[in-house]
Protein backbone atom coordinates (compact mmCIF):
# COMPACT_ATOMS: atom_id res chain seq x y z
CA UNK A 1 0.00 0.00 0.00
CA UNK A 2 1.56 3.71 -1.04
CA UNK A 3 2.10 6.17 1.42
CA UNK A 4 -0.92 8.01 -0.20
CA UNK A 5 -3.14 5.74 -0.40
CA UNK A 6 -2.14 4.92 3.72
CA UNK A 7 -3.10 9.14 4.21
CA UNK A 8 -5.96 9.01 1.89
CA UNK A 9 -7.58 6.31 3.92
CA UNK A 10 -6.29 7.68 7.51
CA UNK A 11 -8.20 11.17 6.87
CA UNK A 12 -11.40 9.77 5.83
CA UNK A 13 -11.40 7.79 8.55
CA UNK A 14 -11.18 10.77 10.57
CA UNK A 15 -13.37 13.05 9.04
CA UNK A 16 -16.40 10.51 8.82
CA UNK A 17 -15.78 10.56 12.30
CA UNK A 18 -15.81 13.81 12.86
CA UNK A 19 -18.49 14.24 10.84
CA UNK A 20 -20.51 11.63 13.30
CA UNK A 21 -19.54 13.37 16.21
CA UNK A 22 -20.68 16.67 15.04
CA UNK A 23 -24.13 15.22 14.35
CA UNK A 24 -24.68 13.65 17.55
CA UNK A 25 -23.31 16.60 19.25
CA UNK A 26 -26.14 19.11 17.65
CA UNK A 27 -28.38 16.79 18.43
CA UNK A 28 -27.73 17.71 22.19
CA UNK A 29 -27.23 21.31 21.39
CA UNK A 30 -30.10 21.41 19.79
CA UNK A 31 -31.66 20.66 23.21
CA UNK A 32 -29.79 22.54 25.25
CA UNK A 33 -30.52 25.90 23.34
CA UNK A 34 -34.38 24.97 23.12
CA UNK A 35 -34.55 24.51 26.39
CA UNK A 36 -32.20 27.73 27.61
CA UNK A 37 -34.14 29.54 25.03
CA UNK A 38 -37.19 28.96 26.40
CA UNK A 39 -36.09 29.26 30.31
CA UNK A 40 -34.07 32.83 29.37
CA UNK A 41 -37.69 34.04 27.82
CA UNK A 42 -39.98 32.34 29.98
CA UNK A 43 -38.40 32.74 33.65
CA UNK A 44 -39.81 36.78 33.71
CA UNK A 45 -42.97 35.12 33.91
CA UNK A 46 -42.80 32.63 35.83
CA UNK A 47 -43.77 32.82 39.29
CA UNK A 48 -45.84 31.70 41.62
CA UNK A 49 -49.33 33.38 40.69
CA UNK A 50 -48.47 32.11 36.93
CA UNK A 51 -49.33 28.67 38.58
CA UNK A 52 -52.03 29.49 40.99
CA UNK A 53 -53.94 31.98 39.38
CA UNK A 54 -56.75 31.89 36.06
CA UNK A 55 -56.03 34.31 33.44
CA UNK A 56 -56.55 37.55 33.11
CA UNK A 57 -58.38 39.75 30.90
CA UNK A 58 -55.62 41.50 28.22
CA UNK A 59 -54.42 45.46 29.64
CA UNK A 60 -54.39 43.81 33.58
CA UNK A 61 -51.28 42.64 35.12
CA UNK A 62 -50.89 39.81 35.87
CA UNK A 63 -52.55 36.61 35.89
CA UNK A 64 -51.47 32.67 34.99
CA UNK A 65 -52.47 29.82 33.58
CA UNK A 66 -53.75 27.70 36.60
CA UNK A 67 -56.96 26.52 34.20
CA UNK A 68 -55.29 25.28 31.54
CA UNK A 69 -53.05 23.22 33.93
CA UNK A 70 -56.43 22.05 35.77
CA UNK A 71 -56.93 21.84 31.72
CA UNK A 72 -54.06 19.56 30.59
CA UNK A 73 -54.40 16.70 33.58
CA UNK A 74 -57.88 16.58 32.93
CA UNK A 75 -57.33 16.08 29.28
CA UNK A 76 -54.10 13.59 29.95
CA UNK A 77 -56.28 11.56 32.48
CA UNK A 78 -59.07 11.65 30.07
CA UNK A 79 -56.99 10.61 27.20
CA UNK A 80 -55.28 7.99 29.35
CA UNK A 81 -58.45 6.02 30.75
CA UNK A 82 -59.67 5.89 27.52
CA UNK A 83 -56.67 4.67 25.73
CA UNK A 84 -54.83 2.38 28.35
CA UNK A 85 -57.38 -0.33 28.60
CA UNK A 86 -57.89 -0.92 24.79
CA UNK A 87 -54.20 -0.10 24.40
CA UNK A 88 -53.02 -2.93 26.58
CA UNK A 89 -55.49 -5.00 25.74
CA UNK A 90 -54.60 -4.45 21.90
CA UNK A 91 -50.83 -5.71 23.03
CA UNK A 92 -52.02 -8.85 24.92
CA UNK A 93 -54.12 -10.00 22.31
CA UNK A 94 -51.48 -9.55 19.57
CA UNK A 95 -48.74 -10.79 21.67
CA UNK A 96 -50.30 -13.88 23.87
CA UNK A 97 -53.33 -14.39 21.52
CA UNK A 98 -53.51 -13.67 18.30
CA UNK A 99 -52.50 -15.72 15.23
CA UNK A 100 -49.33 -14.88 13.46
CA UNK A 101 -51.18 -13.35 10.27
CA UNK A 102 -53.86 -11.44 12.57
CA UNK A 103 -50.86 -10.35 14.48
CA UNK A 104 -48.97 -8.92 12.27
CA UNK A 105 -51.73 -7.64 10.56
CA UNK A 106 -52.93 -5.47 13.81
CA UNK A 107 -49.30 -4.44 14.35
CA UNK A 108 -49.31 -3.25 10.86
CA UNK A 109 -52.49 -0.91 11.40
CA UNK A 110 -51.47 -0.03 15.08
CA UNK A 111 -48.13 1.66 13.34
CA UNK A 112 -50.16 2.92 10.70
CA UNK A 113 -52.60 4.89 12.98
CA UNK A 114 -49.02 6.20 15.11
CA UNK A 115 -48.35 7.92 11.76
CA UNK A 116 -51.06 9.62 11.20
CA UNK A 117 -50.56 13.41 11.57
CA UNK A 118 -52.45 14.48 14.80
CA UNK A 119 -53.62 17.23 12.98
CA UNK A 120 -55.95 15.10 11.73
CA UNK A 121 -57.12 13.00 14.21
CA UNK A 122 -58.36 16.07 15.93
CA UNK A 123 -60.71 16.84 12.49
CA UNK A 124 -61.70 12.67 13.05
CA UNK A 125 -62.18 13.59 16.59
CA UNK A 126 -64.67 16.51 15.54
CA UNK A 127 -66.53 14.75 13.33
CA UNK A 128 -67.25 11.89 15.86
CA UNK A 129 -67.93 13.99 18.60
CA UNK A 130 -67.70 17.71 18.70
CA UNK A 131 -70.50 17.73 15.69
CA UNK A 132 -72.76 14.80 17.14
CA UNK A 133 -72.73 16.50 20.68
CA UNK A 134 -72.68 20.07 19.06
CA UNK A 135 -70.27 21.34 20.97
CA UNK A 136 -66.56 21.35 21.72
CA UNK A 137 -65.58 19.65 24.59
CA UNK A 138 -63.17 18.04 26.89
CA UNK A 139 -64.40 14.62 26.66
CA UNK A 140 -63.49 15.17 22.55
CA UNK A 141 -60.27 16.22 23.12
CA UNK A 142 -59.96 13.00 25.25
CA UNK A 143 -61.43 10.87 22.55
CA UNK A 144 -58.32 12.68 20.01
CA UNK A 145 -56.00 11.79 22.72
CA UNK A 146 -56.46 8.40 23.20
CA UNK A 147 -56.55 7.58 19.62
CA UNK A 148 -53.03 8.76 20.00
CA UNK A 149 -52.42 6.97 22.44
CA UNK A 150 -53.62 3.79 21.85
CA UNK A 151 -50.92 2.85 19.22
CA UNK A 152 -48.37 3.50 21.28
CA UNK A 153 -49.38 1.73 24.32
CA UNK A 154 -50.36 -1.43 22.53
CA UNK A 155 -46.96 -1.84 20.52
CA UNK A 156 -44.73 -1.09 23.53
CA UNK A 157 -46.70 -3.83 25.63
CA UNK A 158 -46.72 -6.20 22.88
CA UNK A 159 -42.75 -6.01 22.45
CA UNK A 160 -42.14 -6.01 26.49
CA UNK A 161 -44.90 -9.45 26.69
CA UNK A 162 -42.72 -10.92 23.74
CA UNK A 163 -39.84 -10.49 25.90
CA UNK A 164 -40.97 -12.67 28.34
CA UNK A 165 -39.47 -15.88 27.36
CA UNK A 166 -41.78 -18.79 26.25
CA UNK A 167 -40.83 -20.97 28.90
CA UNK A 168 -43.00 -18.93 31.53
CA UNK A 169 -45.61 -19.20 29.35
CA UNK A 170 -45.50 -23.65 29.36
CA UNK A 171 -44.45 -23.28 32.99
CA UNK A 172 -47.79 -21.73 33.16
CA UNK A 173 -49.84 -23.60 31.29
CA UNK A 174 -48.45 -26.99 32.04
CA UNK A 175 -49.60 -26.23 36.12
CA UNK A 176 -53.23 -26.37 34.35
CA UNK A 177 -53.49 -22.73 34.37
CA UNK A 178 -55.76 -20.98 31.82
CA UNK A 179 -54.47 -18.85 29.60
CA UNK A 180 -56.25 -15.82 30.52
CA UNK A 181 -54.80 -16.04 34.22
CA UNK A 182 -51.20 -17.41 33.10
CA UNK A 183 -50.88 -13.85 31.17
CA UNK A 184 -52.62 -11.92 34.20
CA UNK A 185 -50.68 -13.69 37.00
CA UNK A 186 -47.48 -14.48 35.05
CA UNK A 187 -46.65 -13.31 31.68
CA UNK A 188 -47.60 -9.14 32.90
CA UNK A 189 -45.85 -9.04 36.43
CA UNK A 190 -43.03 -10.22 34.11
CA UNK A 191 -43.37 -7.36 30.99
CA UNK A 192 -44.56 -4.85 34.00
CA UNK A 193 -41.33 -2.47 33.76
CA UNK A 194 -41.90 -2.04 29.84
CA UNK A 195 -45.44 -1.76 29.84
CA UNK A 196 -44.94 0.66 32.74
CA UNK A 197 -42.48 2.75 30.37
CA UNK A 198 -44.73 2.51 27.41
CA UNK A 199 -47.31 4.29 29.32
CA UNK A 200 -45.35 6.90 30.68
CA UNK A 201 -44.04 7.76 26.59
CA UNK A 202 -47.40 7.64 25.93
CA UNK A 203 -48.14 10.06 28.93
CA UNK A 204 -45.43 12.16 27.83
CA UNK A 205 -46.28 12.66 23.64
CA UNK A 206 -49.97 13.48 24.65
CA UNK A 207 -49.45 15.93 27.29
CA UNK A 208 -47.61 18.19 24.82
CA UNK A 209 -49.95 17.96 21.62
CA UNK A 210 -51.43 20.57 20.68
CA UNK A 211 -53.02 20.35 16.88
CA UNK A 212 -55.93 17.93 17.92
CA UNK A 213 -56.90 19.71 20.44
CA UNK A 214 -57.50 23.09 18.67
CA UNK A 215 -60.80 21.25 16.87
CA UNK A 216 -61.94 19.57 19.96
CA UNK A 217 -60.61 21.29 23.48
CA UNK A 218 -61.07 24.64 22.01
CA UNK A 219 -59.93 26.36 24.95
CA UNK A 220 -61.84 27.79 27.82
CA UNK A 221 -61.57 31.33 29.38
CA UNK A 222 -63.91 29.96 31.97
CA UNK A 223 -61.55 27.42 33.89
CA UNK A 224 -63.01 24.21 33.85
CA UNK A 225 -66.37 23.63 33.87
CA UNK A 226 -67.00 20.09 33.13
CA UNK A 227 -66.08 17.08 30.87
CA UNK A 228 -69.12 18.33 28.23
CA UNK A 229 -68.13 22.21 27.86
CA UNK A 230 -64.90 23.43 25.99
CA UNK A 231 -61.31 22.99 28.17
CA UNK A 232 -58.40 25.15 28.23
CA UNK A 233 -54.86 23.11 27.79
CA UNK A 234 -51.29 24.41 28.58
CA UNK A 235 -50.49 24.01 24.46
CA UNK A 236 -53.72 25.27 23.72
CA UNK A 237 -53.27 28.36 25.57
CA UNK A 238 -49.57 28.95 24.44
CA UNK A 239 -50.91 28.75 21.02
CA UNK A 240 -53.13 31.63 21.53
CA UNK A 241 -50.68 33.31 23.26
CA UNK A 242 -47.59 33.10 21.19
CA UNK A 243 -49.91 34.93 18.73
CA UNK A 244 -51.01 37.48 20.65
CA UNK A 245 -50.02 41.07 20.07
CA UNK A 246 -49.75 41.86 23.76
CA UNK A 247 -46.50 41.78 25.61
CA UNK A 248 -47.42 40.41 28.52
CA UNK A 249 -49.35 37.12 26.71
CA UNK A 250 -46.19 36.66 24.91
CA UNK A 251 -43.83 36.14 27.80
CA UNK A 252 -47.05 33.89 30.06
CA UNK A 253 -46.58 31.91 26.37
CA UNK A 254 -42.79 31.15 26.79
CA UNK A 255 -43.33 30.31 30.78
CA UNK A 256 -45.94 27.95 29.74
CA UNK A 257 -43.50 26.44 27.04
CA UNK A 258 -41.28 25.90 30.05
CA UNK A 259 -43.46 24.37 32.34
CA UNK A 260 -44.55 21.96 29.40
CA UNK A 261 -40.93 21.38 28.63
CA UNK A 262 -40.43 20.42 32.48
CA UNK A 263 -43.57 18.31 32.82
CA UNK A 264 -42.29 16.03 29.45
CA UNK A 265 -38.74 15.99 30.94
CA UNK A 266 -40.69 14.72 34.44
CA UNK A 267 -41.92 12.28 32.66
CA UNK A 268 -38.82 10.96 30.61
CA UNK A 269 -36.86 11.29 34.07
CA UNK A 270 -39.93 9.06 35.45
CA UNK A 271 -39.57 6.88 32.54
CA UNK A 272 -36.41 5.77 33.01
CA UNK A 273 -36.52 5.37 36.45
CA UNK A 274 -38.82 2.88 35.67
CA UNK A 275 -36.70 0.71 33.58
CA UNK A 276 -33.59 1.03 35.02
CA UNK A 277 -35.40 -1.06 37.84
CA UNK A 278 -34.29 -4.33 38.73
CA UNK A 279 -37.07 -7.15 38.76
CA UNK A 280 -38.27 -7.42 42.84
CA UNK B 1 -14.40 -51.66 22.74
CA UNK B 2 -17.75 -51.38 25.52
CA UNK B 3 -20.32 -53.79 25.44
CA UNK B 4 -23.18 -54.25 27.13
CA UNK B 5 -21.37 -56.93 29.78
CA UNK B 6 -18.83 -54.36 30.33
CA UNK B 7 -21.45 -51.38 31.34
CA UNK B 8 -23.26 -53.62 33.80
CA UNK B 9 -20.18 -55.56 35.11
CA UNK B 10 -18.73 -51.84 35.94
CA UNK B 11 -21.85 -51.06 37.81
CA UNK B 12 -22.67 -48.33 35.59
CA UNK B 13 -26.02 -49.87 35.59
CA UNK B 14 -27.06 -50.97 39.07
CA UNK B 15 -30.15 -52.26 40.84
CA UNK B 16 -32.30 -52.76 37.20
CA UNK B 17 -33.38 -56.37 38.12
CA UNK B 18 -35.12 -55.19 41.72
CA UNK B 19 -36.13 -51.92 40.40
CA UNK B 20 -38.10 -53.57 37.19
CA UNK B 21 -39.05 -56.37 39.37
CA UNK B 22 -40.65 -53.87 42.37
CA UNK B 23 -43.39 -52.87 39.23
CA UNK B 24 -43.91 -55.89 37.36
CA UNK B 25 -47.44 -56.65 37.81
CA UNK B 26 -48.18 -53.30 37.91
CA UNK B 27 -51.01 -52.03 35.59
CA UNK B 28 -51.01 -49.31 33.08
CA UNK B 29 -52.34 -45.46 33.67
CA UNK B 30 -51.73 -43.78 29.91
CA UNK B 31 -52.29 -45.85 27.08
CA UNK B 32 -51.14 -44.46 23.91
CA UNK B 33 -52.59 -45.85 20.54
CA UNK B 34 -51.58 -44.93 17.43
CA UNK B 35 -50.28 -41.48 18.05
CA UNK B 36 -48.76 -39.25 15.16
CA UNK B 37 -48.16 -36.07 15.86
CA UNK B 38 -47.31 -32.71 13.49
CA UNK B 39 -46.02 -29.36 13.64
CA UNK B 40 -47.81 -27.65 10.67
CA UNK B 41 -47.13 -30.24 7.47
CA UNK B 42 -44.05 -31.71 9.39
CA UNK B 43 -44.67 -34.93 10.98
CA UNK B 44 -42.78 -35.40 14.18
CA UNK B 45 -43.59 -38.55 15.72
CA UNK B 46 -45.87 -41.51 13.87
CA UNK B 47 -47.59 -44.36 15.29
CA UNK B 48 -46.68 -44.87 18.33
CA UNK B 49 -48.33 -47.65 20.68
CA UNK B 50 -47.65 -48.20 24.16
CA UNK B 51 -48.83 -48.23 27.93
CA UNK B 52 -47.20 -46.55 30.46
CA UNK B 53 -47.06 -48.05 34.06
CA UNK B 54 -48.74 -46.38 37.48
CA UNK B 55 -46.42 -45.58 39.64
CA UNK B 56 -43.10 -46.47 37.97
CA UNK B 57 -40.75 -44.79 36.23
CA UNK B 58 -40.33 -44.71 32.42
CA UNK B 59 -37.60 -43.40 30.09
CA UNK B 60 -37.75 -41.81 26.48
CA UNK B 61 -34.06 -42.02 25.34
CA UNK B 62 -32.81 -42.03 21.74
CA UNK B 63 -30.78 -39.46 19.49
CA UNK B 64 -31.43 -35.70 18.97
CA UNK B 65 -34.25 -34.63 17.03
CA UNK B 66 -36.32 -38.31 17.16
CA UNK B 67 -39.38 -37.20 18.94
CA UNK B 68 -38.88 -37.82 22.45
CA UNK B 69 -39.75 -34.14 23.66
CA UNK B 70 -42.83 -33.99 21.23
CA UNK B 71 -44.05 -37.61 22.58
CA UNK B 72 -44.16 -36.52 26.26
CA UNK B 73 -45.91 -33.17 25.12
CA UNK B 74 -48.47 -35.40 23.60
CA UNK B 75 -49.17 -37.01 27.09
CA UNK B 76 -50.67 -33.71 28.70
CA UNK B 77 -51.48 -31.46 25.51
CA UNK B 78 -49.02 -29.29 25.77
CA UNK B 79 -48.09 -30.38 21.78
CA UNK B 80 -50.80 -28.07 20.91
CA UNK B 81 -49.95 -24.78 22.43
CA UNK B 82 -46.76 -24.89 20.00
CA UNK B 83 -47.82 -23.23 16.89
CA UNK B 84 -49.34 -25.51 14.35
CA UNK B 85 -48.81 -28.83 16.42
CA UNK B 86 -51.56 -31.21 16.23
CA UNK B 87 -52.33 -34.96 16.99
CA UNK B 88 -53.91 -37.97 15.57
CA UNK B 89 -54.49 -41.20 17.12
CA UNK B 90 -55.34 -41.08 20.90
CA UNK B 91 -54.10 -41.49 24.66
CA UNK B 92 -56.41 -43.00 27.24
CA UNK B 93 -56.10 -41.84 30.88
CA UNK B 94 -58.35 -43.89 32.67
CA UNK B 95 -59.94 -45.17 29.94
CA UNK B 96 -60.97 -42.02 28.32
CA UNK B 97 -59.17 -40.33 25.61
CA UNK B 98 -57.38 -37.10 26.81
CA UNK B 99 -57.85 -35.75 22.87
CA UNK B 100 -61.79 -36.39 23.14
CA UNK B 101 -63.58 -33.14 22.32
CA UNK B 102 -65.11 -32.41 26.06
CA UNK B 103 -61.60 -32.59 27.65
CA UNK B 104 -60.52 -29.46 28.76
CA UNK B 105 -56.62 -29.31 28.29
CA UNK B 106 -56.46 -27.16 31.36
CA UNK B 107 -58.37 -29.43 33.48
CA UNK B 108 -56.04 -32.41 31.61
CA UNK B 109 -52.97 -30.92 33.15
CA UNK B 110 -53.50 -30.75 37.05
CA UNK B 111 -53.24 -34.36 36.17
CA UNK B 112 -50.62 -34.55 34.80
CA UNK B 113 -48.13 -32.15 35.48
CA UNK B 114 -44.71 -31.43 33.66
CA UNK B 115 -41.49 -29.85 34.05
CA UNK B 116 -39.18 -28.95 31.71
CA UNK B 117 -35.27 -28.34 30.77
CA UNK B 118 -34.65 -24.99 31.49
CA UNK B 119 -35.50 -24.47 35.15
CA UNK B 120 -38.58 -22.28 34.51
CA UNK B 121 -39.19 -20.49 38.09
CA UNK B 122 -41.50 -17.19 37.95
CA UNK B 123 -39.48 -14.32 38.37
CA UNK B 124 -41.45 -11.97 39.70
CA UNK B 125 -42.59 -14.49 42.34
CA UNK B 126 -40.84 -15.01 45.54
CA UNK B 127 -40.23 -18.95 46.42
CA UNK B 128 -43.10 -19.54 48.08
CA UNK B 129 -44.95 -18.26 45.51
CA UNK B 130 -43.61 -19.96 42.76
CA UNK B 131 -44.71 -23.37 44.93
CA UNK B 132 -48.45 -21.86 45.19
CA UNK B 133 -48.75 -20.33 41.75
CA UNK B 134 -50.35 -23.50 40.56
CA UNK B 135 -52.93 -23.18 43.24
CA UNK B 136 -53.51 -19.24 43.77
CA UNK B 137 -53.85 -18.85 39.72
CA UNK B 138 -56.60 -21.76 39.11
CA UNK B 139 -58.89 -21.30 42.47
CA UNK B 140 -60.72 -18.05 43.16
CA UNK B 141 -60.19 -18.44 46.45
CA UNK B 142 -57.69 -20.15 49.27
CA UNK B 143 -57.14 -19.69 52.88
CA UNK B 144 -53.42 -18.89 52.98
CA UNK B 145 -52.79 -21.59 55.77
CA UNK B 146 -54.11 -24.07 53.31
CA UNK B 147 -51.86 -23.00 50.51
CA UNK B 148 -48.36 -22.64 53.43
CA UNK B 149 -49.31 -26.47 54.22
CA UNK B 150 -49.27 -27.24 50.53
CA UNK B 151 -46.21 -25.30 50.16
CA UNK B 152 -44.48 -26.99 52.63
CA UNK B 153 -45.50 -30.28 51.74
CA UNK B 154 -44.56 -29.87 48.28
CA UNK B 155 -41.17 -28.69 49.25
CA UNK B 156 -40.53 -31.11 51.61
CA UNK B 157 -41.53 -34.08 49.09
CA UNK B 158 -39.26 -32.35 46.27
CA UNK B 159 -36.15 -32.71 48.98
CA UNK B 160 -35.53 -28.89 48.86
CA UNK B 161 -37.84 -27.19 52.24
CA UNK B 162 -34.38 -27.22 54.46
CA UNK B 163 -32.48 -25.37 51.74
CA UNK B 164 -34.93 -22.37 51.32
CA UNK B 165 -37.26 -22.85 54.71
CA UNK B 166 -35.46 -19.31 55.70
CA UNK B 167 -35.87 -17.35 52.42
CA UNK B 168 -39.34 -17.96 51.29
CA UNK B 169 -40.07 -14.62 50.44
CA UNK B 170 -36.51 -14.58 48.30
CA UNK B 171 -36.78 -14.77 44.59
CA UNK B 172 -37.24 -17.80 42.85
CA UNK B 173 -34.37 -16.92 40.46
CA UNK B 174 -31.88 -16.40 43.35
CA UNK B 175 -31.66 -19.96 43.54
CA UNK B 176 -28.94 -22.17 42.10
CA UNK B 177 -29.42 -24.30 38.74
CA UNK B 178 -30.52 -27.81 40.61
CA UNK B 179 -32.31 -25.66 43.58
CA UNK B 180 -34.49 -24.02 41.06
CA UNK B 181 -35.43 -27.27 38.86
CA UNK B 182 -36.42 -28.83 42.30
CA UNK B 183 -38.46 -25.93 42.98
CA UNK B 184 -40.59 -26.71 39.56
CA UNK B 185 -40.54 -30.21 40.53
CA UNK B 186 -41.95 -28.57 43.82
CA UNK B 187 -44.60 -26.53 41.92
CA UNK B 188 -45.73 -29.32 39.88
CA UNK B 189 -46.45 -31.49 42.22
CA UNK B 190 -48.16 -28.76 44.36
CA UNK B 191 -51.40 -29.21 41.88
CA UNK B 192 -51.29 -32.68 43.19
CA UNK B 193 -51.16 -33.94 39.63
CA UNK B 194 -51.42 -38.26 38.93
CA UNK B 195 -48.43 -38.14 36.80
CA UNK B 196 -45.53 -36.42 36.27
CA UNK B 197 -43.68 -35.66 33.05
CA UNK B 198 -39.59 -34.66 33.08
CA UNK B 199 -38.31 -32.78 29.73
CA UNK B 200 -34.56 -33.54 30.76
CA UNK B 201 -34.55 -32.79 34.03
CA UNK B 202 -31.22 -32.40 34.14
CA UNK B 203 -29.49 -31.35 30.98
CA UNK B 204 -28.62 -27.94 32.05
CA UNK B 205 -27.67 -29.27 35.80
CA UNK B 206 -24.12 -30.57 37.10
CA UNK B 207 -23.83 -34.00 38.07
CA UNK B 208 -24.27 -33.11 41.48
CA UNK B 209 -27.70 -31.77 41.89
CA UNK B 210 -28.22 -34.14 38.58
CA UNK B 211 -27.66 -37.14 41.00
CA UNK B 212 -29.99 -34.64 43.61
CA UNK B 213 -32.78 -34.96 40.98
CA UNK B 214 -32.66 -38.64 40.55
CA UNK B 215 -32.88 -39.43 43.90
CA UNK B 216 -36.06 -37.48 44.01
CA UNK B 217 -37.63 -38.84 41.21
CA UNK B 218 -37.07 -42.62 42.86
CA UNK B 219 -39.12 -41.24 45.87
CA UNK B 220 -41.49 -39.25 44.13
CA UNK B 221 -42.12 -42.46 41.98
CA UNK B 222 -43.29 -44.37 45.28
CA UNK B 223 -46.92 -42.03 44.23
CA UNK B 224 -46.53 -40.88 41.31
CA UNK B 225 -46.52 -41.90 37.70
CA UNK B 226 -43.00 -40.30 36.10
CA UNK B 227 -42.29 -40.37 32.38
CA UNK B 228 -38.63 -38.70 31.78
CA UNK B 229 -37.01 -37.57 28.37
CA UNK B 230 -33.21 -38.32 28.36
CA UNK B 231 -30.45 -38.04 26.08
CA UNK B 232 -28.44 -39.59 28.90
CA UNK B 233 -28.04 -43.48 28.90
CA UNK B 234 -26.89 -43.77 32.08
CA UNK B 235 -29.33 -41.28 33.62
CA UNK B 236 -32.18 -43.61 32.19
CA UNK B 237 -30.40 -47.02 33.71
CA UNK B 238 -29.81 -45.71 36.84
CA UNK B 239 -33.56 -44.35 37.62
CA UNK B 240 -35.86 -46.10 35.28
CA UNK B 241 -37.75 -49.03 35.61
CA UNK B 242 -39.16 -49.05 31.84
CA UNK B 243 -37.86 -47.60 28.86
CA UNK B 244 -38.69 -46.74 25.57
CA UNK B 245 -36.02 -46.25 22.61
CA UNK B 246 -36.50 -43.90 19.92
CA UNK B 247 -35.55 -43.26 16.35
CA UNK B 248 -35.88 -41.30 13.56
CA UNK B 249 -37.21 -42.92 10.42
CA UNK B 250 -35.92 -42.24 7.05
CA UNK B 251 -38.75 -39.61 6.51
CA UNK B 252 -37.31 -37.52 9.25
CA UNK B 253 -40.13 -38.60 11.41
CA UNK B 254 -39.40 -40.34 15.28
CA UNK B 255 -40.95 -44.31 15.59
CA UNK B 256 -40.83 -46.16 18.56
CA UNK B 257 -38.02 -48.84 18.01
CA UNK B 258 -38.64 -50.55 21.36
CA UNK B 259 -40.27 -50.46 24.83
CA UNK B 260 -39.21 -53.20 27.37
CA UNK B 261 -38.14 -53.03 31.13
CA UNK B 262 -35.13 -50.98 31.51
CA UNK B 263 -32.85 -54.06 32.31
CA UNK B 264 -33.87 -55.91 29.11
CA UNK B 265 -33.39 -52.79 26.71
CA UNK B 266 -30.22 -52.58 28.33
CA UNK B 267 -28.80 -55.94 28.42
CA UNK B 268 -31.01 -57.41 26.26
CA UNK B 269 -32.35 -55.19 23.49
CA UNK B 270 -34.23 -57.08 20.78
CA UNK B 271 -33.53 -54.25 17.96
CA UNK B 272 -30.28 -54.14 16.50
CA UNK B 273 -30.93 -50.22 16.50
CA UNK B 274 -31.54 -50.18 20.27
CA UNK B 275 -28.42 -52.21 20.63
CA UNK B 276 -26.12 -50.27 18.48
CA UNK B 277 -27.37 -46.70 20.03
CA UNK B 278 -27.06 -48.29 23.74
CA UNK B 279 -23.51 -49.12 22.85
CA UNK B 280 -22.75 -45.87 21.82
CA UNK B 281 -22.05 -46.93 17.88
CA UNK B 282 -23.82 -43.35 16.53
CA UNK B 283 -26.25 -41.43 18.23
Amino acid sequence: MSERVYLRRKWLNRIMLGLCGIAAASAIIMLALILGYTLARGIGAMNINFLISAAKPVGEVGGGMRNEIFGTFILVILGSVLAIPVGLMAGIFVSEFANPKVATAVRFAADILAGIPSIVVGVFAYAIVVQPMHSYSAISAGVALAIIMVPIVARTAEESLRLVPNSMREAALALGITRWRAVVGVIIPGALTGIMTGIMLAVARIAGETAPLIFTALGSQFGVQGLLKPIGALPLQIYHYALSPYRDQQQQAWAGAFLLILLVLGISILVRWISNRKHI
Amino acid sequence: MMTINNLVNENILPKLETTHNQHKDQKGILEVQDLSAWYGNALAIKHVSLTIKSRAITSIIGPSGCGKSTFIRCLNRMHEVSHGGHVEGCVLLDDKDIYARDVDPVVLRRRIGMVFQKPAPFPTMSIFDNVGAGLKLTRFFSKRWEIEEIVEKSLRRAALWDEVKDKLNQSGASLSGGQQQRLCIARAIAVEPEIILLDEPCSALDPASTLKIEDLMRNLAEQYTIVIVTHNMQQAARVSDMAVFFMMAPDKAGELVEYGSTSQIFTNPREKRTEDYITGRFG
